[in-house]
C-alpha cells in the first residue's frame, strides 16, 4: 500500500423525494467518514423532486461546506443510470461509492469498503446482503424467499463471482467505472446486475462486504411490482448476452 | 462464448450420451442390466435437482439475518442525526403524514 497517491472518495447520491432521508445520511455519512479521516466528497444529484430534497441539500452545503456537497442536480426524473453517469462527470475523486440515499445503506460499511479494497488493490468493492453478517431487516417471509431464490438462479446461470448483483451499495475505481458504465446496455434495476456481469467479463477484481439492509424508514419506495419481470428479463438478457 | 453457449454445449454433450445409450448405439452388461434407470434418469435428474434447489433456497431464506440490531442502531442514529442537525441550524421540513 502506498499513501504517496492520496486517495479521494467521491460519494454519489441520487436522489428523488428523499426530503426527510437526505439530511440523515449525509450526517452519517460526515460521521463516518470524518472518523475514519479518508478524504471524500459527496455529490447529490436531485430529479426534481417535488418533495423539497434540493432546498435540503442547499441547506446542507450551507452547513457543511460546498468542498464536502456538491450538488448537481437536474431538471426532472432521468432516471438511475444517467444519474450516476451525470455524478462521475463532476466526481474529483479517484474512486466512486454509488449508494441509496434512503438509509437502507449504511454509510458505517464505507471505511470497510475502503479497506477492502487498499488490502487487495480491488476493482470494485460489492456489499452482499447474502454473506457473513449481511442481511436484511423489515422483509417478510415471502420477499425474503424470492429474494433468496432469485439469488440462487442468478448464481447457478450467470456464476458472476459476487454473491450480492441487484445491490447497489459498492465502491469502483473511477476509471473502472466509466468503462463498465460505457459497456452497459440496461437500464435501471437491471443495471446494478450488468454492471457486475461486465465486470467479470473484464477480469476486473471484486471483493465484498457483508451489508445489512434495512428497509427503508421514510417515503415510498419507487420500484414496484414490475421488479420481477425487469429481474426476469435482466437475467434471462445477460444469460443469453455475456 | 456466452452462458448461454456453455449451457448448450453441456447439455448437447450429456443429451448425445444420453441418446447413444438408450439407442442402444454403447451396449454391454451394465446399459442391459440398467436400461430403465437410464432411461429416466433425465427426469431423475431434475426430480433431485428441483428438491436440492428448493432445499437450499428455503434453508437460506429461514437462515436469512434479520439484522434487528442494525434497525435499533439506526433508529438512535436517527434521533441523534436529527437533534445535532437542528443545532447545526438545519429546517427540517414538517412531516406530511
Ligand atoms: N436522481 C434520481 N434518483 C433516483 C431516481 N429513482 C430513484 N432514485 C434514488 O435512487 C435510490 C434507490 O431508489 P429506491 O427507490 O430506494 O429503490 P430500491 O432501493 O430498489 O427500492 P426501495 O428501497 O424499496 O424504495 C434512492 O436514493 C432514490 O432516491 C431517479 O429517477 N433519479
Ligand atoms: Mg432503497
Amino acid at each position: 500500500m502506498t499513501d504517496s497517491v492520496k486517495n479521494k472518495y467521491s460519494i454519489l447520491l441520487p436522489t428523488y423525494n428523499e426530503v426527510e432521508n437526505l439530511p440523515i445520511i449525509i450526517w452519517l455519512i460526515v460521521k463516518y467518514m470524518t472518523k475514519s479521516g479518508y478524504d471524500y466528497e459527496i455529490i447529490i444529484i436531485d430529479d426534481g423532486s417535488p418533495d423539497g430534497t434540493l432546498e435540503a441539500a442547499e441547506q446542507l452545503q450551507k452547513i457543511y461546506g460546498e468542498d464536502k456537497i456538491v450538488l448537481r442536480p437536474r431538471e426532472r426524473k432521468l432516471g438511475l443510470g444517467t444519474a450516476y453517469i451525470h455524478g462521475i462527470k463532476h466526481a474529483t475523486g479517484n474512486f466512486i461509492i454509488i449508494m441509496d440515499a434512503d438509509l437502507s445503506h449504511h454509510p458505517k460499511y464505507i471505511p470497510e469498503f475502503i479497506q477492502i479494497q487498499e488490502s487487495k488493490n480491488y476493482d470494485v468493492v460489492s456489499g452482499t446482503r447474502y454473506l457473513g453478517n449481511g442481511g436484511v431487516h423489515g422483509w417478510d417471509f415471502k420477499r425474503k424467499l424470492v429474494s433468496r431464490g432469485a439469488n440462487f438462479l442468478t448464481q447457478l446461470l450467470l456464476r458472476p463471482g459476487a454473491s450480492d448483483l441487484t445491490g447497489s451499495f459498492r465502491l469502483y475505481k473511477k476509471s473502472i467505472l466509466e468503462k463498465l458504465i460505457q459497456s452497459c446496455i440496461s437500464k435501471g434495476y437491471v443495471f446494478q446486475m450488468e454492471m457486475i456481469i461486465r465486470a467479470r467479463q473484464f477480469n476486473y477484481t471484486i471483493g465484498e462486504v457483508p451489508i445489512a439492509f434495512v428497509d427503508r424508514v421514510y417515503g415510498e419506495s419507487k420500484l414496484g411490482g414490475s421488479e420481477i419481470i425487469q429481474f426476469a428479463t435482466g437475467l434471462l438478457y445477460l444469460f443469453a448476452t455475456t | 462464448m456466452t452462458k448461454l453457449i456453455e449451457w448448450l454445449t453441456v447439455f448437447g454433450c450429456i443429451f448425445c450420451a444420453w441418446a447413444a445409450l438408450v439407442t442402444n448405439k454403447i451396449e454391454n452388461n451394465f446399459t442391459k442390466q440398467y436400461f430403465s434407470v437410464i432411461l429416466y434418469s433425465p427426469i431423475i435428474f431434475v426430480v433431485l435437482f428441483g428438491v436440492y434447489a428448493a432445499m437450499v433456497v428455503l434453508y437460506r431464506t429461514f437462515t436469512f439475518n434479520n439484522c434487528e440490531e442494525a434497525a435499533v442502531e439506526l433508529q438512535k442514529e436517527i434521533k441523534e442525526a436529527r437533534e445535532d442537525l437542528s443545532k447545526l441550524g438545519f429546517k427540517f421540513k414538517k412531516r406530511s403524514k
